[in-house]
């Protein structure tokens, strides 16, 4: 029941914002993140942006995981 | 295509394998970590990842779904404002399958009661302006993620002036669970994989005071497969210090493109503003000192309890179900006779079953050949 969903911020016209789903775009309401922009991530849940994403935050997770996986890598080879 | 909305990146397979086998080498003692969060429920099971788990490691799953702790008398509540002639019900659909004592809230639409299934609280205020003469009831079911959002629908309509609006406030909190599955005497439990969307609304400040107080390890956790694995390892590396002496127990953030230590502070003052903290009934666990939502003196008027003179039968437990004992982490849904023969999600007899976010759900659709 918590599911959220991330988007992006295509447009905002006072309280609603229109949100692109990788394609698909659904209006949402932004009372609960009062201070996201346009081109800006944020997940929805029940119609409302609930909160903003963090790119660089993303980035960094992603590298870590490549690292461990690459430190794998090297601990198989001869 | 940014990574944020593209899920592949953290679905990668070179990744998970060095992520398990991580896992494989830190788990070298029996260990039970529990999420709570039917979210969280239903990705483990979805993504098989219990299958890949050392034979030591149990992935146990709390009270994560609203449904399922939401008490049958509460349920008999919504099927009972339905029935009167003047309340449009409005719903997430979760809740229309959920049987009450003698009904639900599928069989009283399917029976001509005027129930709606909701995306979003905000569109119950276009159907309170386009049904002036009628009552529009909202059930109120949810935790921190969504009792905001319900906050954010009554303001507009306090703004509004909207008459016809009214919610039955069933909400409930998370951290006041945590505290109550941590200081169980008997506890099996070793770290709670915490809600990531809850989370973002409540920040993992919340959950500072179980692992501070019970000594009890906490990760923030995302949904994708990459966000759960990684979360594991981190628990058991502080497991291991936690046993070892080394380390007290702390709140740590894997999913940290969505979640900070303070949260959504908007939505915190919304929730203040709104509600007070009040006990509340969990189903097949008790009543948890602290853990709902009421309306404030400011909103009490939105409560349909009060607005509606709704009365409800008297409801009785189910005999046999281990609901209960699964959601405080002492048994696995395989554990219950009942288990895939009288219980079934098409013919489900406890909470854990009637929701798809449900533990047993979850078993039954997912995990039965692995387990």
């Amino acid at each position: 029941m918590c599911l959220a969903v991330p988007g992006r911020i295509i447009e905002i016209d006072g309280t609603t914002a229109r949100i692109d789903f990788g394609g698909v775009t659904r209006e949402a309401n932004l009372t609960l993140v009062p201070d996201a922009a346009v081109d800006d991530y944020v997940l929805i849940h029940a119609g409302f942006a609930i909160q903003r994403l963090d790119e660089q935050e993303a980035q960094e997770t992603l590298k870590l995981f490549r690292e461990l996986a690459q430190a794998l890598e090297d601990e198989k080879r001869p | 295509m940014s990574t944020l909305i593209e899920s592949a990146a953290f679905r990668s397979e070179p990744e998970a394998r060095a992520l398990v086998a991580r896992i494989h080498a830190l788990a070298t003692e029996p260990v039970s970590l529990m999420e709570v969060c039917g979210t969280h429920t239903v990705a483990i099971s979805r993504f098989g990842l219990r299958s890949l788990m050392p034979d030591g490691l149990k992935l146990l799953s709390g009270p994560g779904c609203p449904v399922c702790v939401t008490p049958l008398a509460e349920i008999d509540r919504s099927i009972a404002a339905a029935r009167m002639p003047d309340v449009i019900l409005t719903t997430f659909g979760d809740m229309m399958r959920v049987p009450g004592s003698e009904s639900s809230l599928e069989r009283e639409k399917a029976d001509g009661a005027d129930v709606r299934i909701l995306y979003g609280p905000l569109e119950a205020l276009e159907i309170a302006a386009a049904n002036p003469d009628r009552e529009i009831v909202f059930v109120g079911v949810g935790f921190e993620t969504t009792s905001p959002t319900i906050a954010a629908t009554v303001a507009e309509a306090k703004q509004r002036g909207t008459p016809n609006l009214s919610v039955l406030p069933f909400f409930k909190t998370v951290p006041a669970a945590l505290d109550l599955l941590a200081s169980i005497p008997t506890r099996a439990l070793d770290g709670f994989i915490c809600p990531g969307h809850v989370s973002t609304i409540i920040g993992s400040k919340a959950y500072e005071p179980v692992a501070r107080e019970r000594n009890m390890p906490c990760v923030v956790v995302g949904f994708e497969p990459l966000d759960i694995l990684a979360g594991i390892v981190m628990l058991l590396e502080q497991v291991e210090a936690v046993r070892r002496g080394t380390a007290r127990a702390s709140v740590e953030v894997q999913y940290r493109r969505a979640v900070t230590r303070e949260g959504n502070e908007a939505a915190q003052r919304l929730l203040a503003d709104v509600f007070e903290p009040c006990d509340a009934e969990w189903r097949e666990i008790g009543t948890i000192a602290g853990s709902g939502y009421e309306f404030s003196e400011r909103y009490r008027s939105f409560d349909a309890r009060e607005r509606l003179a709704i009365e409800i039968p008297e409801t009785a437990a189910v005999s046999g179900c281990i609901c209960g004992e699964i959601m405080l982490g002492l048994k696995l849904p395989t554990d219950c006779s009942l288990f895939a023969g009288r219980c079934t999600p098409r013919d489900p007899v406890g909470p854990c079953m009637v929701s798809t976010e449900g533990a047993c759900a979850a078993f039954y659709k997912y995990d039965r050949q692995v387990s």
